[in-house]
């Protein structure tokens, strides 16, 4: 196997990575909002469910988590998956996963906003969904930013877990062509840790510039 | 008219281990200003605080124009629907303290969102008004700055431009001037000066006192959850007939 054809290969996997990334952030930033919701409102059941829910996944092997979710249906409740499960169970996996870290991390934005945001908002009128929306959602962003960026590096690196469930992205497919005859062996790895690496500087490119924009009050 | 009427307040905390305000009752009639003075942890903010639909009472009528927002009801004291609730609250401003301006608006969109999501204003409208307002305060050349650019005395005339642009009938001062250095304190009281030649209904928690005594109808003291004296500025201040009011005053005078 030449070197191109590595690269070409691991090119391929490195779409199913980033598509793994892209879509537990799209459904896992906005779930995150819902959780911490759930976990602050008035429905005690529901608050303890969250908790739990949180404790659970943060308490738990995210490479644990897929299995579940991946062979559970089958296993536990005997329901037959469909053919294309595989790849939807990694995305709901690290969507309910990422979620709870991220309504972690939310919360923490929320709390630190100062008693008094709230007591204006209410003072001038402004009812609970545009306090929220208006007022404290917009700080808490700024705020979370930090956090939220950590976050999002570790999910670079964690898109490999779906390996377990037989996923091919781009680690897994470094694994195969590296044991394959004829490979370009160990270079096949030096690859795949230049793609996360330019990955990540670019994610974390893209985080401080939201940062910057975000400068113009404090 | 009788633009605020509290009869028989009373508020404890903490399971009523802690009484805040024992048996508070008062009225403010339309174009007065009553200032309202006494030692820390008397009970102003408290009762400020309930009277902004803040804090919930425990006993006690909260009346604006004629309509209750909480009415006594068998020694506990029951709000009205949420409905009536939200005009009450069209009805009364406060400035705080420490300002709680909303940070990642400009000056102008911290007066004029309000009035937009809260009175359904159209824009160019409340816009206007913001302008007129800052004009006012002498800060129309801070529209498009955000609150962390200003100074103490700044975000305060802003705060209380914010407050003034939804027309309130009633205009509530925790304070108002605590937080800021000394030399920025008198730009405040000028403007509250200001309104209250132009006769603005208002409530004033202060510890100015010749500020009080300058620029309010009436001054109450309260002291320990009561109000002790109420009357004359002439005569609470410079002449007060409690032992506890000379006291207080005393701390002051000899300043
Ligand atoms: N949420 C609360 N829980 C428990 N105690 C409270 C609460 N709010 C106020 N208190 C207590 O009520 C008392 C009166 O407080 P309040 O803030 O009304 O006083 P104040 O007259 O405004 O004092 P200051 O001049 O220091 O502002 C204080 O002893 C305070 O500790
Ligand atoms: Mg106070």
């Amino acid at each position: 196997m030449t070197i191109q054809t590595m690269l070409q290969e691991l090119s391929r996997g490195f779409l199913t990575t980033l598509s793994i990334f892209f879509f537990t952030l799209l459904g896992s930033l906005p779930l995150g909002l819902v959780v911490n919701l759930c976990r602050s409102c008035r429905i005690a059941p529901l608050r303890w469910l969250t908790k739990i829910y949180i404790s659970i996944m943060r308490g738990t092997p995210l490479m644990l988590q897929l299995m579940v979710v991946y062979f559970g249906p089958n296993l536990i409740f005997g329901i037959s998956t469909p053919s294309n499960w595989r790849s939807m169970a990694v995305i709901v996996a690290f969507v309910i996963n990422y979620a709870a870290y991220f309504a972690e991390i939310y919360r923490g934005g929320i709390e630190s906003i100062s008693l008094g945001q709230y007591e204006a908002a209410q003072v001038l009128g402004y009812s609970r969904a545009q306090t929220y929306g208006k007022i404290i959602l917009p700080q808490m962003i700024k705020r979370v930013l930090p956090p939220v960026t950590n976050e999002v590096i570790t999910l670079v690196k964690d898109t490999s877990l779906a390996s377990v469930i037989g996923v091919v992205e781009m680690f897994t497919r470094a694994r195969q062509i590296a044991v394959a005859p004829h490979s370009p062996g160990m270079l096949t790895f030096a690859a795949a840790a230049v793609f996360y690496y330019v990955f990540n500087y670019v994610v974390a490119f893209v985080m401080e510039r939201i940062e910057k924009a975000l400068d113009y009050y404090r | 008219m009788r633009v605020l009427e509290m009869n028989h307040v009373k508020k404890s905390f903490d399971n009523e281990t802690i009484h805040v305000l024992r048996d508070i009752s008062l009225h403010v009639d339309e174009g007065e200003v009553v200032a309202i003075i006494g030692p820390s942890g008397s009970g102003k903010s408290t009762l400020l605080r309930c009277a902004t639909l803040l804090t919930q009472m425990d006993s006690g009528d909260l009346i604006y124009t004629g309509t209750y927002a909480a009415r006594d009801e068998g020694g506990r004291s029951v709000y009205a629907e949420k409905k009536i609730l939200k005009e009450i609250r069209a009805c009364f401003g406060l400035v705080f303290q420490n300002f709680n301006l909303f940070p990642h608006y400009s000056v102008l969109k911290n007066l004029t969102d309000p009035q937009i999501s809260v009175l359904g204003r159209k824009k160019a409208e409340a816009e206007k008004k913001a302008r007129e307002l800052l004009a006012k305060m002498g800060l129309e050349d801070k529209a498009d700055a955000y609150p962390c650019q200003l100074s103490g005395g700044q975000q305060q005339r802003v705060a209380i431009a914010r407050a003034l642009a939804m027309e309130p009938k009633i205009l509530f001062f925790d304070e108002p001037t605590s937080a800021l250095d000394p030399e920025l304190t008198g730009e405040i009281l000028k403007v509250i000066r200001a309104l209250a030649e132009e006769h603005m209904t208002m409530v004033i928690v202060t510890h100015e006192m010749a500020f009080a005594r300058d620029v309010a109808d009436r001054v109450i003291f309260m002291d320990g959850g009561v109000i002790v004296e109420e009357g004359a500025p002439e005569d609470v201040i410079s002449n007060p007939k409690e032992e506890r009011t000379r006291q207080f005053l005393s701390r002051f005078s000899a300043e």
